[in-house]
């Protein structure tokens, strides 16, 4: 049944293109509800046994000439994925409510990403998850070069060519595979023994093209550039949904399929995870654009989640998973408060602005939301990005106790550029000149009651908060699914 | 043999045949309303927006519905031909293969006329759709034939066919420069043909691919063998645009009548393709050669790699620097034909059917794309990027069909377009032991990144820019119900090929030998 989530996305993509404008931010909405509570369902009625591997839910003969099925499964990884696409996807519904420039046309690509990221992730046979994979590419770039803001059609250039570029060295690996085994059946794949001097060249190839998406350094440029020129709705996308698309297939397929291969790499993935989390942390401390801190966070948080997979222990890479998981919940969260709470009211991401401005008073729920997202974003107990992380440096300590000491030394600048933005943004000091008033800022003439943060938002932001503290407060919820899924993979040291 | 026998097997091209005469005849004896304008030497973009209406009232549809039922017919007698057959030692042959690729190529010919109807049409839409039916026979001459010399004749009527419907715009210099250059690469080409064709005669004995392979199953590749072997090659490039025979390309892309452009494109390329597969995979067999890394070995598939590694490269580098959407496409075309090529280094049978399934697919849509084009240009009066801009809001049916070819070209999934580069990469690795070939699919996937540069910008222009202002625009003719439509089916094709190519892919495969 959780195959739906994708022709349910797809179906409101369609109905988007016929049905008049008057319907679109409904049935946006009501698709990817749909899509959530298919998602919840499966995670409510699936035995947790039956997520330990990678189980099909369907299986039809697509082009048999070629050995291609349509071939979807699940298991405890792919759920948590599932998920956390079904949260982003409705909070960004959400916070897109007034979005009024061709809306229809917003909310088709909108959907696509959705569609074909649910997609990617329950895929179980290679070609139809490559063509998920590609498919996402190009609706983000209309996504942002249309809908978008600062110097928009560059950074969506930029991150649809890092995008396709990623995707032509996928495009190699898979190939190898393929040709190699003679099958695109994951599962199969994934049982092949590949011979080692394959494995040394396809590995990096696939895993370099993957990490692209995930934002690996030094390949990250476009994750900033792109979620500062994409509106509010792409950088929530970007960072909630696709970034994960990297890094899941870095796992399922790259590190699955070349076990060698990843072996004898994955001190190097490692290595630029590390470089990856602490630089990014440090470019991110000294940002004045909000998106921009926001941006290179993400960048520094994905440099876990890699790391997690280096690692290759069951609790490391588990943590990976939950970390995609906080990760996309968080992010969104951040980049809604920044470019839609904050943005649309003020017009400016400035920091300097926004700290003469006192906004916490101005608007309290952004101000709630914001701190809730920041301290889930340092890793405060209590919040999904503690459990993730300690995860993962726990899992991470017996492989490369060297990188869990600088990171952990490069968690202080994450703290510190969270509590930097978060002073600047809402608890600054006031200029005495600028009238304030509770609901209003007057720096902005055309700021009015209707301004204030509306009903939509509030449950967008009360969707994100609620996951990250769920998550936060009993990662057994997910970890007990993940575990058994990450135990059954053949990588494992 | 007797004739009647003869003429029931060629059915189909008699019938095209007949069609054409009789489209002269109706050319001919209908009096025209318009009087003929004198040559004009203005720039087609000024001229282009003068009189829509020039068209004579009655005479264009009536032709165009002719040709069009000619064609309908000669698919239906294609359809009943017998499976098989081989007359005069493979000079006509009919095998699965050779009927459906002559069905496509009539369909192809079917959504060329459509197109006619909307253009600035021709002034003399008789002749005009003649020569499009006559060099629709070509192409089934060439489809059909697995003789030499009926290869050629086949290349000459197409050819011929071709250089006048390039220069068909009298009204338009540049269309008669485009002509001549076409015209005289082609010529050349052709000698070079000749020259090989004789030169393989020389050496084998024989015209007939079949005895070909036979005679030179043990021949070695003798240096008079090789000069025979790549002046024949060098015909095909030029037909199908490879890299450096592409320099006619541009200028029969940018000025030829649309039609006569998208014909060239679509139509004749894949003709081109199932001729130079079955020469290459029948007739020289024995020469294979092969073209992995540090494994060279003297043959054609060598040959045909550089070509394809060539096109490839100076196709997709060139069109970076394009500013109209009709000469990006030409140098597209030329990348495209290096994908395709890939498909017959490959050599077996499935690298053929991967490559004609390439061209297939490529074809449809660059028909497409074209008849966008032709809508572009009645309502813009030119086809630079600047006339694309906002067409998204003008029309948005045509920018979404436009966003599925151009989206197709670059290999992006659900459409057939990614499918077929994911056919024939995979083909291609599998063919050269040890993945000899990976080189060739490294540059491919190379330009297939550095294209989708340029799809995205014509996408660009027609989503993202402002439409330009009212005043700048002219006026609006009424919309073309039947050629949206045509554009409409096209775009239709091209996502039900990429959704389930195994409708295509699997008959191509059952039907090639």
């Amino acid at each position: 049944m959780i195959a739906w989530t994708i022709y349910i996305t797809f179906a409101g993509a369609v109905l988007l293109l016929v049905l008049p404008r008057t319907f679109a931010r409904w049935i946006a909405l009501l698709t990817t509800i749909a899509g959530l509570a298919l998602g919840l369902i499966a995670f409510v009625r699936t035995p947790i046994g039956d997520l330990a591997h990678f189980a099909t839910i369907v299986r039809v003969p697509w082009v048999p000439a070629l050995g291609m099925n349509y071939h979807l499964a699940i298991d405890g990884v792919s759920l948590t994925m599932v998920l956390v696409t079904g949260i982003s996807a409705v909070s960004t519904v959400l916070f897109s409510w007034d979005v009024e420039h061709r809306q229809n046309e917003f909310f088709f690509w909108l959907l696509l990403v959705v569609a074909g990221s649910y997609g990617v992730f329950l895929s179980a046979d290679l070609f139809l998850f490559f063509a998920f994979y590609e498919l996402v590419i190009v609706p983000k770039y209309f996504l942002i070069a249309i809908f978008g803001s600062t110097n928009k059609e560059y950074g969506a250039m930029k991150l649809t060519l890092y995008s396709f570029f990623g995707g032509m060295l996928v495009f190699i690996g898979i190939l190898a595979a393929y040709v190699t085994a003679g099958s695109l059946d994951m599962n199969q794949l994934a049982q092949f023994q590949f011979n080692p001097q394959l494995q040394s060249w396809a590995f990096p190839v696939l895993f370099l093209g993957f990490a692209v998406l995930a934002g690996i350094w030094p390949l990250h440029t476009w994750a900033p550039t792109g979620h500062v020129a994409a509106p509010t709705a792409g950088s929530m996308l970007l960072a909630g949904i696709v970034m994960k698309l990297g890094s899941y297939a870095g796992l399922r397929v790259a590190m699955n399929l070349f076990p060698l291969g990843f072996q004898m790499w994955s001190k190097w993935i490692a290595f630029l995870a590390v470089v990856g989390i602490v630089y990014a942390a440090a470019v991110a401390l000294r940002q004045r654009d909000l998106k921009f801190v926001i941006g290179y966070s993400s960048v520094s948080h994905m440099g876990f989640v890699l790391l997690g997979l280096a690692a290759a222990t069951a609790l490391s890479v588990s943590g990976a998973v939950l970390q995609m998981f906080s990760h996309g919940v968080i992010a969104a969260l951040l980049f809604a408060v920044a470019g839609r709470m904050i943005y649309r009211r003020t017009h400016t991401r400035e920091l300097d602005a926004l700290a003469s401005m006192n906004l916490g008073r101005a608007l309290p729920f952004a101000a709630f939301t914001f701190v809730i997202a920041s301290a889930a974003s340092m890793g405060i107990p209590g919040f999904s990005g503690f459990a993730a992380e300690i995860t993962i440096l726990i899992g991470a300590w017996k492989t490369y106790p060297l990188a869990v000491w600088i990171t952990g030394a490069g968690m202080v600048l994450v703290a510190a550029f969270t509590l930097r933005a978060l002073k600047q943004s809402f608890f600054g000091e006031a200029e005495p000149s600028v009238l304030l008033q509770k609901g209003r800022v007057a720096l902005d003439p055309d700021w009015n009651e209707q301004q204030s943060i509306t009903a939509a938002e509030k449950c967008g932001a009360c969707l994100l908060m609620f996951a990250t503290l769920a998550v936060g407060i009993y990662p057994k919820l997910l970890l007990d699914r993940i575990m058994p899924a990450v135990e059954s993979m053949r990588f494992l040291k | 043999m007797s004739y009647l026998q003869l003429l029931k097997l060629a059915s189909p091209e008699a019938v095209v045949v007949v069609t054409a005469l009789v489209l002269l005849a109706v050319g001919l004896t209908i009096r025209r309303r318009t009087v003929d304008a004198t040559v004009s030497t203005m720039p087609l973009d000024q001229n282009a927006s003068g009189t829509p209406a020039a068209m004579p009232d009655a005479l264009g549809p009536i032709c165009c519905s002719i040709a069009a039922l000619g064609l309908v017919v000669a698919i239906g007698t294609v359809l009943m031909l017998p499976r098989n057959a081989n007359l005069f030692g493979g000079m006509l042959v009919i095998t699965p293969l050779t009927c459906l690729f002559k069905i496509i190529c009539i369909a192809l010919a079917f959504f060329t006329v459509l197109l006619t109807t909307s253009e600035k049409a021709p002034r003399h839409p008789g002749e005009y759709l003649a020569l499009v039916l006559f060099a629709t026979v070509g192409l089934m001459l060439l489809v059909g034939s697995e003789e030499l010399l009926m290869i050629f004749i086949g290349l000459e009527l197409l050819g011929l066919s071709l250089y006048v419907m390039t220069a068909f715009d009298k009204t338009d210099v540049r269309s008669a420069e485009a002509g001549l250059k076409y015209f005289l690469f082609g010529s050349t080409s052709s000698a070079f043909t000749l020259f090989g064709i004789s030169l393989i005669y020389g050496m084998s004995g024989t015209t007939s691919l079949a005895a070909i392979s036979e005679n030179l199953a043990t021949a070695s590749v003798q240096p008079l063998l090789a000069v025979g072997l790549v002046m024949t090659l060098i015909a095909f490039a030029f037909k199908i645009a490879a890299a450096p025979f592409h320099v006619w390309a541009p200028d029969a892309y940018q000025v030829a009548p649309v039609p006569s452009a998208a014909f060239i494109a679509s139509a004749s390329k894949v003709a081109s393709f199932v001729v130079l597969g079955k020469i290459v995979l029948v007739g020289f067999a024995p020469l294979h050669g092969a073209a992995a890394w540090h494994a060279m070995v003297a043959g054609w598939s060598p040959v045909l790699a550089a070509l394809a590694a060539l096109s490839i490269l100076v196709g997709n580098l060139v069109a970076l620097a394009q500013s109209n959407v009709r000469r990006l496409l030409a140098y597209s075309a030329v990348a495209h034909a290096g994908y395709t090529l890939i498909g017959l280094v490959a050599g077996d049978r499935d690298g053929f059917s991967a490559a004609l399934f390439y061209a297939t697919v490529y074809a449809i849509t660059l028909v497409g794309a074209f008849g966008i084009i032709a809508v572009v240009r009645r309502e813009t009066g030119g086809d630079d990027f600047s006339n694309f801009r906002g067409l998204a809001s003008r029309s948005p049916l045509l920018a979404g069909c436009m966003s599925i070819f151009m989206l197709s070209l670059a290999g992006i999934p659900p459409l057939a377009g990614f499918f077929g580069k994911f056919y024939i990469f995979s083909v291609a690795l599998r063919a050269g032991a040890n993945l000899g070939l990976l080189w060739l699919v490294g540059v491919a996937l190379l330009g297939s990144f550095i294209s989708l540069y340029y799809y995205l910008l014509v996408l660009k222009t027609i989503f993202v820019d402002e439409p330009p202002l009212p005043a700048e625009r002219h006026v609006d003719v009424q919309p073309d119900l039947l050629l949206r439509t045509t554009v409409a089916v096209l775009a239709a094709t091209v996502l039900l090929l990429g959704v389930a190519p195994e409708i295509l892919a699997a008959r191509i495969l059952a039907a090639v030998p």
